[in-house]
C-alpha cells in the first residue's frame, strides 16, 4: 500500500497517521517557521507562527493533524507578511537588543526574523521595564527577551518534573514568573541540568561563566538560515535510513 | 548624451556611536564607484552644515534629543528616501537601554552621587546643550522612514549591496547572510 501524503506548498508530503502538518512537514525537509513549537515536545499551538491554510483554513501545523490529500499553503506571501507581524508586534513587546544579546546567533526568534526578510520592528517600541534574575549562581534569567513559548514552562512542569517556570497575569502584562515564594531563582531547586535549561528559543535562560565562548560569525545561524538547516537535517536522517 | 546626473546623499550620526559611518568607509575602494554615482551632501564626510535636496537620507542612530529631531526633521523634509541605517535607528538600539530608567535619576547618578566626582559639580545646563528626551526612540517613531537596514554596524558588504539596488532603482534587498541585527 502506498503511503498517505498530502500537499505543501504543491509538493507532495508523506506522513503517517497521528502526526502533526508540522512533523510530516519537518520529516519531509520543509520549513514551518515556529516559535513555541520543539521538536523533541508536543505542539502547544499559542506563538502562530506557525499558521498555514489547509483546505482554506488558517490553522496552526503544530497541532494540526495531517489528513490524506489535504492541501496546506505554508509559505506563501500571505502567510509570510502576517508571520512577519507576529514577529515583530514579539520585538517590540520586549526589549530585544540583538548586539549586546549573548544568544545572538543562536537565537531562534532571530533567526526566523532573519529568515522572513524582518528589516524593521514596524511598530512602536514598548520598552518595558523587566529586571533580570541574576540570583541563580549558574543560571541568568533575562526576561526582556521572553517571547511567552511557555518552552521552559512546559518542560520544567512535563518533563523535569519541578515546575519552576509559569506565566503571570493577562494580556498586555503577561510575564513569566519563578515558582517560589521570593519569585527568585535561586530559590528553586533548578539546575543546568534540567531540560528546561535548554529548550528556551531566545536569550531568558543563560549559563553563567560561558559568555561568548562561541564567537559572533561562527554561531548555528550564521553560516545557513533555518529553513536551510531543517532541509539539510531530514536530508541527513534520509541517508541513514 | 550628457552623463547621468549624480544622486545626492546626506548622512547623518544622531544618537549613534559613528560606528555605521566607519561600515559605510568599510566598503573600502568600493567608495570610488560609489562616487562615481553619487555626490555626499550633509555629511560627516563633508562637513556641510544642512542638508540640500537629496535623493537619499542616511541615518545613523536614533532620537535621545531635541537636537536629534529637529535634524531628523530637516532630512525628511529634503531627502526623497530615507534610510534607517543600524541597530540604533532602527530599534533604538544601546541608548535605549537608559528607557526603563527615569531621565532624572540618570542624570543625577552620572552628574551629583556617583563616587570620585569633584565637589559642587552640577548637571550641566548649559542653553547650547539639546535638551535630552524622556526616552530614546527608533526614527521611525518620529518621521517616516522608507528603507530599514539592521546591523550593529550593517557590514560594508550589506551598506554597499543596499545602495547599489537603490541606485539601480530597484527596492533594495540583503538576503540571507546580509540581514543580521548584531
Amino acid at each position: 500500500m502506498s503511503q498517505d501524503t498530502f500537499l505543501l506548498d504543491g509538493e507532495e508530503i508523506p506522513f503517517t497517521r497521528g502526526q502533526t502538518i508540522m512533523e510530516a512537514a519537518r520529516a519531509a525537509g520543509k520549513f514551518i517557521p515556529h516559535l513555541c513549537w520543539h521538536p523533541d515536545f508536543t505542539g502547544h499551538g499559542s506563538c502562530k507562527l506557525c499558521t498555514v491554510k489547509a483546505n482554506g483554513h488558517l490553522n496552526a501545523a503544530c497541532v494540526t493533524a495531517a489528513r490524506k490529500d489535504m492541501t496546506v499553503e505554508n509559505r506563501t506571501p500571505e502567510l509570510d507578511d502576517k508571520r512577519r507581524t507576529l514577529l515583530q508586534l514579539l520585538f517590540v513587546e520586549g526589549n530585544h537588543f540583538c548586539p549586546s544579546c549573548e544568544k545572538s546567533g543562536n537565537c531562534v526568534l532571530q533567526a526566523t526574523a532573519y529568515e522572513l526578510d524582518m528589516m524593521s520592528p514596524h511598530f512602536d517600541h514598548f520598552f518595558p521595564d523587566r529586571p533580570v534574575d541574576a540570583s541563580h549562581p549558574e543560571v541568568l534569567l533575562d526576561f526582556n527577551r521572553c517571547i511567552l513559548c511557555e518552552l521552559c514552562v512546559r518542560v520544567s512542569r512535563d518533563i523535569d518534573h519541578k515546575n519552576i517556570f509559569a506565566l503571570s497575569g493577562r494580556g498586555i502584562a503577561k510575564h513569566l514568573v519563578v515558582n517560589a515564594e521570593s519569585g527568585r531563582l535561586a530559590d528553586t531547586d533548578f539546575s543546568l541540568d534540567d531540560k528546561a535549561a535548554q529548550v528556551c528559543p531566545v536569550g531568558v535562560i543563560l549559563t553563567k561563566k560561558k559568555g561568548f565562548s562561541v564567537p559572533i560569525g561562527q554561531r548555528r545561524f550564521d553560516a545557513t538560515s533555518i529553513a536551510t538547516q531543517v532541509t539539510e537535517a531530514a536530508a541527513a536522517a534520509q541517508e541513514e535510513v | 548624451m550628457d552623463a547621468p546626473r549624480k544622486l545626492k546623499v546626506a548622512t547623518t550620526s544622531l544618537a549613534g556611536c559613528f560606528g555605521c559611518h566607519m561600515s559605510l568607509l568599510d566598503i573600502d575602494e568600493r567608495l570610488l564607484d560609489l562616487l562615481e554615482i553619487v555626490e555626499f551632501d550633509r555629511s560627516p564626510l563633508t562637513d556641510i552644515k544642512h542638508c540640500g535636496h537629496c535623493d537619499i537620507g542616511l541615518i545613523e542612530g536614533g532620537v535621545c534629543n531635541a537636537e536629534n529631531v529637529h535634524v531628523l526633521r530637516e532630512f525628511r523634509a529634503n531627502c526623497k528616501i530615507l534610510v534607517a541605517v543600524g541597530a540604533c535607528a532602527v530599534n533604538g538600539g544601546l541608548p535605549a537601554q537608559r528607557n526603563h530608567l527615569q531621565l532624572h535619576e540618570i542624570l543625577t547618578a552620572v552628574y551629583a552621587t556617583e563616587a570620585g566626582l569633584a565637589s559642587g559639580v552640577q548637571i550641566p545646563n548649559d542653553p547650547e546643550l539639546p535638551l535630552p528626551l524622556n526616552q530614546v526612540h527608533p526614527i521611525h517613531e518620529v518621521v517616516k522612514v522608507d528603507y530599514f537596514l539592521p546591523g550593529c554596524p550593517p557590514s560594508g558588504d550589506a551598506i554597499w549591496k543596499f545602495l547599489t539596488d537603490l541606485v539601480a532603482g530597484c527596492s533594495p534587498h540583503l538576503g540571507y547572510g546580509l540581514i543580521r541585527y548584531d
